[in-house]
């Protein structure tokens, strides 16, 4: 492609939005004639430029455009319906633009036939409505024409050639633009009147003008005879003051001058080392330039953010006739500038969101009149800077947020349940417009409600570190606020280590940082196991960054932050403080910040990677990632403490593979029998006078309810005197007791059950300290206290077609929990181990759901997800892991595994509630 | 330095129906990779860990001012962890990104016929086969094609967001 068409189709593509703009903006005033002689010079100089260089096509288009643009300068009427001929008219010109330049030049082939005749209808049609008033455009009419007519005769020239036709017309047009800046300057002045005056007088003094009007109206209107244009701007003694660089050129300059902050960084790292060296000076004055020279390059990058509103104008234009509402668009602070790779990447986040605020957010004309509003809603578009950040609000003054709503849709979607959504602020709520899959409009409309919503915006803007927070009054309007760093490329971060590994912090979320020892004032304290950190009268939470990002090396997490001397990053992500404990801080420097490869993207604690003064590479950490990860963190904690206190009774915590607590005791028989002890709320003693029958059985009062009394072997009975020990088991508001002779001892051991059991009650036998003990199976004996035990609310309709498919290689849990999951409905089909599940899954069995063991041999099950996951057929299909080992760790592990949830292995209501939650959450979605 | 040379053979050998491949070795077994994929071959230093990536990543490295992301083949392969010696590591271009697949060995260039290669086997473990794209019958042994596509596409859980 020669270089004269790609200018052309860079300036062809500038002036086309600036069409689209001033149309939209003509529309509303169509009488303001200096808009529609902008507009019509811009087209007119698209159909010249286009016959100059040979595209029959765009020319043809072009001409059609302009003739009907004609006929409203001559006092046509305006109507809507013309002018979203012409928008459609300027839409096929980008089309065929885009083609030119993918086609390296070759205008596609295609047929406008049907376009240019409607063009030419409405045409005729304009000219129709402007015979009865046709008078008036006399004054017009002559200059007009005289356009037309010199347009025909053109025929292609070599580039740098000039014909006299262009030269002439060249002056023509600038004197038009002359009349544009008159009549901008002084409004009274007539433009008929202007338009009269001959051409050739105006000239010399036009030409400096020309330059100006050019920058300031943002149309740059060179002529395909460019170096004319610049000889007689030479000549008139104005030099240009811009030049038009190519994207490239500058992305390659800012790549080198990264490269060179790199350096710099290695050279001092150097000179760091070495204490007084004579590279100090020079080292010092480089460094200057560099930055100098940084910021430099950055200028250059910057752009108004109004060239990502450009297109907004026509997109609230068309969304305004499609869902039959007015809405006025106003944009303040257009030429704030931000760096041009932002800029780029907010285009969408923002246009999204325009569209959100007019289709979600403002309110029909009928309901705005019964509200007491006007009837033309406002969709405010507002930038200023802040700190080294640009604020970007966009508002609308509409209905607000309907709390309510978001509400019910918050708990239909299973986000969170009705209690929780209780006692939540309205801000919380209204957080909730980000998650994954909400959209409150009731129908989905073409304009948006498509399932892809505000979590995409969130996410877009969250990956170029920046913020989005929302207001929202009722009645009055909602605004979201969305908070940017001025560039990406280039960020100050503070470099600390944690488990050996160094890692990068972005400074703008450090507030301070804290070192503590034991006698200094500092100190970390604990709350129940909890570390915080008091500063300056706030209490602030305290985790270990090698326990967030999983990477802890001691035995236990707990004590990640244990020795009452270390550092703490006090970090500030939104409106959430907190503290990371760290191993060590390095010193702070100025990175390049390299994007990681999209394998590793999905990790949200990381933001990118860089190479470092000494030539290593470094993982920069996400506040973002690492606020969400606190939050997270902390109730895994609260979580773990709890199950800490119902193991409270056992001897040891259940650790390791298959290693579990065990409850010996002796029942009916000499021979041991057990049961884990995780399953046992409590162990109780009763007096033998406690125990009261009625109806037929044994029963004690226990905590002010009636406690049932189950005896292991059918015709066993209590003992007559004394105290009765009893095992009770309890599950949502109902117990148990399981009267036993003695309780023997509580061990901690692998339990590998030799040989099954056909008799009711027992799942078979295991070696249990060397001696060969009964397992009893709970799921026998509940039912015999409730009959409906397992009938209650686990049962649902729904869960009974559910078919469950549950991978464990121990027997013993295979046993235990089939029966539950049973009970709560599920067709269940068990497997030995993930080859198995595979096979099966393999055969085209089908399940709803998979419950897979994570300890396993061979392949274990964070493979297994994997595996599943890789999987197109059965990417679908949620897979809940159950483990032994629950630390935030594991439960990070197994989420990027790539399993929806994590239960303990015990846990047998949290294994219920899961699944529920899956299989609800699937519906919510199928909804 | 012989992989390049051989590099610029492959052009004059295009128009057959040969292919050459950069034969490596994973755990005893040997793998071929087609050259045309093979950029550059190093010894895998300084490699830093990435904390809650997939587990047969190693890490990230710094090779010639370019960050690649190191994959580990015998992990990813589920074969235990090389014992003694050094690894080596291949460095391959997989969507405008770099990565570099740590091996045990790099062997030789082959310039086999694709008339001996046959399919995967129907028995091959399933997260080998979703990795191979056929396997080269050599005299005396057996070649499994890396399939570079397969390996990295399976690779990415999602597409990202930002896409």
């Amino acid at each position: 492609m020669d270089d004269l068409l790609r200018e052309f189709i860079t300036e062809t593509n500038e002036s086309l939005d600036v069409v689209d703009v001033e149309l939209v903006k003509f529309e509303q005033e169509p009488n303001n004639a200096t808009i529609l002689d902008n507009i019509f010079r811009l087209v007119h100089t698209i159909k010249g430029t286009c016959g100059f260089l040979g595209l029959p096509r765009l020319e043809g288009i072009a001409h059609a455009a302009e003739t009907l643009m004609g006929k409203f300068r001559d006092g046509a009427p305006v109507t809507q319906e013309a002018v979203s001929l012409i928008l459609i008219s300027i839409d096929q010109i980008k089309d065929i633009l885009g083609e030119l330049e993918a086609g390296e030049g070759d205008e596609p082939a295609g047929d406008d036939s049907e376009l240019i005749s409607k063009l030419e209808a409405m045409s005729a049609k304009a000219d129709a409505a402007m015979a009865g008033e046709g008078a008036e455009a006399d004054a017009e009419v002559a200059p007009a024409e005289a356009d037309v007519a010199e347009q025909e005769p053109e025929r292609a020239l070599r580039p740098g050639e000039v014909s006299l036709d262009e030269l002439e017309r060249a002056f023509r047009e600038t004197e038009i633009e002359v009349e544009t800046v008159e009549a901008e300057v002084v409004e009274t002045q007539e433009i008929t009147a202007e338009a009269d005056k001959p051409a050739p007088a105006e000239e010399p003094a036009a030409a400096p003008a020309a330059a100006d009007v050019k920058s300031a109206a943002k149309a740059p209107v060179k002529k395909p005879d460019g170096e004319t244009g610049e000889k007689k701007s030479s000549g008139g003694g104005v030099s240009n003051k811009s030049i038009r660089v190519a994207v490239d050129t500058l992305e390659h300059l800012m790549t080198m001058v990264s490269e060179l902050v790199l350096t710099r960084n290695q050279l001092l790292e150097i000179v760091r080392r070495h204490e007084d060296s004579e590279f100090k000076v020079p080292l010092q004055r480089l460094s200057n330039v560099t930055a100098e020279l940084q910021e430099g390059v950055m200028a250059t990058r910057m752009q108004p953010i109004g060239n990502a509103w450009q297109k907004l104008p026509r997109i609230v234009r068309d969304l305004s006739q499609e869902l039959e509402k007015p809405i006025e668009l106003e944009m303040i602070g257009a030429d704030t500038e931000l760096d041009r790779q932002v800029l780029e990447m907010i285009k969408d986040p923002l246009t999204h969101m325009v569209r959100n605020s007019a289709d979600h957010g403002l309110e029909g004309p009928e309901t705005r009149r019964a509200a007491g509003k006007v009837e033309k809603g406002t969709i405010t578009l507002a930038a200023y800077h802040e700190g080294g950040h640009i604020i970007i609000e966009v508002r609308d003054d509409g209905a607000g947020i309907n709390v309510e709503r978001v509400k019910a849709k918050v708990v239909e979607r299973g986000l969170a349940t009705e209690a929780d959504v209780d006692k939540m602020t309205d801000a919380q709520i209204h957080k909730f417009i980000f998650a994954a899959g909400f959209s409150t409009a009731a129908q989905v409309t073409s304009v948006s409600g498509r399932g892809v919503g505000m979590d995409v915006v969130r996410n877009n803007i969250e990956l170029i570190g920046g913020t989005v927070d929302l207001r929202s009054t009722p009645g009055k309007g909602s605004s979201f606020i969305i908070k940017i760093p001025l560039t990406l490329a280039i960020v100050s971060t503070l470099i600390v280590e944690a488990a050996g590994d160094r890692f990068a912090i972005p400074q703008l979320s450090v507030v301070e940082l804290v070192r503590v020892q034991t006698n200094s004032e500092h100190r970390i304290e604990r709350i129940k196991n909890t570390p915080v950190l008091r500063l300056r009268n706030k209490l602030l939470p305290l985790v270990h960054l090698s326990q967030l990002l999983g990477i802890y090396e001691g035995e236990h997490e707990e004590e990640a932050i244990n020795s009452d001397n270390g550092f703490i990053v006090v970090m500030q992500v939104g409106s959430q403080t907190f503290g990371v404990v760290v191993d060590g801080v390095f010193h702070t420097e100025e990175i390049v910040v390299k994007p990681m490869s999209t394998m590793l993207r999905n990790l949200g604690m990381f933001s990118g990677n860089t190479i470092l003064g000494d030539g290593s590479v470094i993982m920069i950490i996400d506040p973002n990632g690492i606020a969400s990860a606190m939050a997270s963190h902390a109730s895994s904690s609260v979580a773990e403490s709890e199950e800490d206190e119902q193991e409270g009774l056992q001897s040891k915590a259940t650790s390791g593979q298959s290693s579990i607590s065990l409850l010996l005791f002796r029942a009916g028989a000499p021979e041991p029998k057990a049961v884990p002890l995780s399953l046992v709320t409590r162990l109780e003693e009763f007096e033998v006078s406690k125990i009261e029958r009625s109806n037929g059985r044994d029963l004690v009062q226990y905590r002010g309810a009636l406690m049932p009394l189950v005896y292991v072997n059918e015709g066993d009975r209590h003992k007559t005197e004394g105290t009765q020990p009893m095992l009770v088991f309890s599950d949502a508001g109902r117990s148990m007791g399981l009267v036993v002779d003695e309780i023997v001892d509580i061990v901690e051991d692998r339990m590998n059950i030799e040989v099954g059991s056909e008799r009711p009650g027992v799942l078979g036998s295991a070696i249990v300290k060397e001696r060969a003990t009964e397992i009893i199976d709970l799921g026998f004996y509940l039912p015999q206290a409730f009959e409906d035990w397992f009938m209650r609310k686990e049962m649902d309709i729904a869960s009974l077609t559910k078919k469950v498919l549950f991978v464990d290689d121990s027997s013993f849990f295979r046993n235990m929990l089939t029966p539950v999951l049973k009970a709560a409905g599920y067709d269940v089909t068990t497997c030995t181990g993930p080859q198995q599940a595979l096979d099966l899954l393999e055969d085209g069995e089908k399940f709803h759901a998979i419950v897979s063991d994570i300890e396993m041999p061979e392949i274990n099950g964070f493979e297994f997800c994997e595996s599943l996951r890789r999987d197109p057929r059965f990417r679908q299909i949620p897979v809940l892991a159950l483990s032994s080992m629950v630390t935030p760790a594991s439960i990070e592990r197994g989420r990027q595994a790539g399993f929806d949830d994590y239960v303990a292995k015990f846990d047998r209501p949290g294994l219920i509630a899961a699944l529920k939650d899956v299989f609800s959450g699937e519906m919510g979605a199928a909804a | 330095m012989n992989v390049l040379e051989h590099k610029i053979d492959v052009d004059h050998n295009a128009a057959s129906d040969m292919i050459q491949y950069v034969t490596v070795v994973i755990g005893g077994q040997l793998f071929g990779l087609p050259i045309s994929q093979v950029h550059d071959v190093f010894v895998p230093e300084s490699v830093t860990r990435v904390p809650m990536s997939a587990p047969e990543v190693q890490g990230v490295l710094n090779l010639r001012g370019r960050i690649v992301t190191a994959i580990n083949m015998r992990r990813r392969l589920h074969l235990p962890p090389l014992e003694e010696g050094q690894m080596m590591a291949v460095g391959i271009e997989y969507k405008h990104e770099s990565y570099g697949l740590v091996i045990d060995t790099v062997g030789e260039v082959l310039t086999l016929s694709s008339s001996s290669e046959e399919p995967n086997p129907s028995n091959l473990d399933r997260r080998w086969a979703e990795i191979s794209g056929g396997v080269h019958r050599l005299e005396g042994k057996l070649m499994v094609i890396l399939d570079v596509d397969r390996l990295l596409g399976s690779m990415f859980t999602e597409p990202s967001v930002a896409a």
